[in-house]
């Protein structure tokens, strides 16, 4: 009989995503639930290790659909190969982890399938043969229960670090299928990549070091002869600023954040930006340096394990969040914890 | 180029938004046009500015839901129209897609369709790819630039921002194209642009005029809305005669508390 809880893998360069395996497990915990094991979905070109890995996670099968036309994820492609999946196998539950692949990919299966979808999720229950499923509304400011009763399967996208990270087990096992797959031919074209400018993905960060409009503030910094223009010299102190927060990243191996102030003041890239406009990042150490606390900043990092806050103003309302704060000046501040971290960390 | 510009009406990002009575509550805050949306509007504008054409901009939403269209008239959008019908009430985005949908084919030879990357209240995200499904057109989302666009040749060339970089990828017009932040720069509704927005007749279609004689049911309901729990934090302020003192001592309890 066929399972009735699927589970989507996201995979990017030959590697799944951490949170695909979140949402592996998150698969798992609807087992008893829906008395049923848990088939994983891996759709792509050369994919059988990650499918071998589902299992590792959990997954009782998998279905690998394997195809020269799926190298390149296209959301239409992938959407037609999974809509047939769905219509021959009718699973209760389709899970997948929230990424900025399957999120349309999510959406354009719903459509196809005419059932509702529930993106981004954090919490997941069953009543009565349904998910309740708890998400962030107003960039977290509110939590609403979404439910999908009748239409089938249920489509749910699950927020990164939201779900419990497994540990995989080379003594599980499972059935590998190869699903087969008619692929039609793409209507968009990859020409290419080029490199992340926030360098590390924040929203799998573990640990996420971010600068705010503070950063540019140190006035014992004197810009080099040839900045004449005042903002010339503001956006020449942010950048000075910046390197500090980054040392400090590198030495913690986290992600670096902005808020919204430092990115519209040109400081740094928007796919830096932490908040209501930016990415919502859930990391277990939040380190907030010359950041006040703008509502917007707060409703995308409140639900950070901790909040460290560096910042010259003892009212500012990001030590409100915060589980240890520094009143002083980042510039100072900022090179010392380095330095005692680097120390500690044996780096 | 026909371009349309799908926008939504929001409650401003700095509201302190709570739940009243089992609904979501804003306050006095005003209702603005979605913040990601002004990038969709301006980058219409721009491609109509390079290319010619025609911007329409078309919101879903309650009938007093005239703001969003209005400041998209006072940023220069040609016309704006409202969908807005009591049946589209407790809509979910499949529902939504397809009213969408049925009311962009309405349009006459649309070429170009923007959206925002979400709504800043519902913060779905997945509208564009829906409308882009059920109309059989490619999606581009998470749109960061667009590197090229050749209305004679029906291409576009973007570079879409995923977890993982910038990819950059070639499609075909019609096009749905949803755009992220720094894209571009969103102009400011000119003091004419406002005289126009207040004086313009702005349409509303309802169910009806989109031919959509029975409304399909949303799939999904929301029971429940709530606020977060309240997470109790008591700063604990770390104080010391010089930065190296309070660094070491952060540090310490950095370490303590195995966060690192």
């Amino acid at each position: 009989m066929a399972n009735k809880i699927f589970v989507y893998i996201d995979h990017f360069g030959g590697r799944a995503l951490p949170v695909s395996w979140e949402a592996v497990s998150a698969a798992v915990s609807l087992k008893t639930s829906y008395s049923s094991g848990v088939t994983a979905v891996v759709s792509g070109y050369e994919v059988g290790a990650i499918a071998e890995e589902a299992v590792s996670y959990g997954a009782d099968e998998v279905f690998v659909a394997n195809h020269e036309k799926l190298k390149e994820f296209r959301p239409e492609v992938y959407t037609s190969v999974l809509v047939k999946l769905m219509k021959d196998s009718v699973p209760e539950v389709f899970l997948m982890p929230n990424t900025s692949r399957t999120r349309e990919l999510a959406a354009m299966v719903a459509v196809d399938l005419e059932t509702g979808i529930s993106p981004d999720v954090v919490a997941i229950d069953v009543v009565d043969g349904s998910i309740h499923a708890t998400r962030p509304i107003y960039a977290g400011k509110l939590l609403t229960k979404v439910v999908c009763a009748i239409a089938r399967p249920q489509i749910l996208t699950l927020r990164s670090r939201a779900f419990k990270k497994p540990e995989p087990d080379t003594s599980l096992s499972g059935e590998i299928i190869q699903a087969d797959v008619e692929v039609e031919d793409p209507v968009t074209e990859v020409l290419g990549y080029k490199e992340s400018e926030a360098g590390v993905s924040l929203t799998d960060a573990g640990i996420i070091v971010s600068g705010g409009r503070g950063v540019s503030n140190n006035p014992s910094l004197t810009p080099i002869a040839d900045i004449t223009d005042e903002k010339g010299k503001e956006i020449w102190r942010a950048q000075q600023g910046f390197q500090l927060v980054r040392k400090l990243a590198e030495v913690l191996g986290a992600a670096m954040g902005a808020s919204r102030a430092a990115v519209d003041a040109g400081y740094i890239p928007y796919a830096h930006q932490v908040g209501q406009t930016g990415k919502v990042v859930s990391p277990d150490l939040y380190i907030a340096c010359g950041i006040s606390g703008a509502i917007q900043h707060l409703a995308g990092m409140r639900t950070s394990k901790m909040i460290v806050a560096i910042n010259k103003d003892a009212d500012a309302p990001i030590f409100q969040v915060a589980r240890f704060g520094v009143v002083g000046d980042l510039f100072n501040i900022l090179p010392a914890l380095t330095e005692a971290l680097k120390k500690r960390l044996g780096k | 180029m026909n371009i349309v510009v799908c926008v939504k009406q929001a409650p401003d990002t700095a509201a302190t938004v709570t739940v009243q009575d089992g609904k979501v509550s804003w306050g006095d805050a005003p209702l603005v046009l979605n913040p990601w949306d002004e990038y969709a509007v301006e980058q219409a504008l721009l491609t109509k500015e390079e290319h010619g054409g025609k911007i329409t901009a078309i919101s879903l939403g309650p009938e007093d839901a005239k703001e969003a269209l209005k400041t998209a008239l006072a940023m220069g959008v040609d016309e704006a129209i409202l969908v807005s019908d009591p049946a589209f009430a407790g809509a979910d985005t499949l529902v939504a897609s397809k009213v969408l949908a049925a009311a962009i084919s309405k349009v006459e030879a649309v070429d170009l369709i923007f959206f925002g990357r979400s709504a800043v209240d519902s913060d779905s995200g997945v509208l564009g790819a829906q409308v882009a499904r059920r109309l059989g057109w490619p999606s581009l989302s998470l749109v960061a630039a667009v590197n090229n666009l050749s209305p004679e040749g029906g291409t576009i060339e973007v570079e879409r921002m995923i977890d993982e970089g910038r990819q950059i990828v070639k499609g075909s017009l019609p096009v749905v194209v949803s755009v992220v932040k720094g894209i571009n720069e969103p102009r400011y509704p000119s003091f004419m642009g406002i005289r126009k927005a207040s004086r313009a007749e702005i349409p509303l279609w309802t169910a009806v005029d989109l031919g959509l004689t029975a409304v399909p049911s949303p799939a999904m309901t929301w029971p429940e809305i709530f606020a977060p729990l309240k997470i109790e934090t008591k700063c604990e302020f770390i104080e010391g005669e010089t930065p190296v003192v309070i660094a070491e001592k952060l540090a310490d309890r950095l370490m303590e508390e195995k966060v690192i």
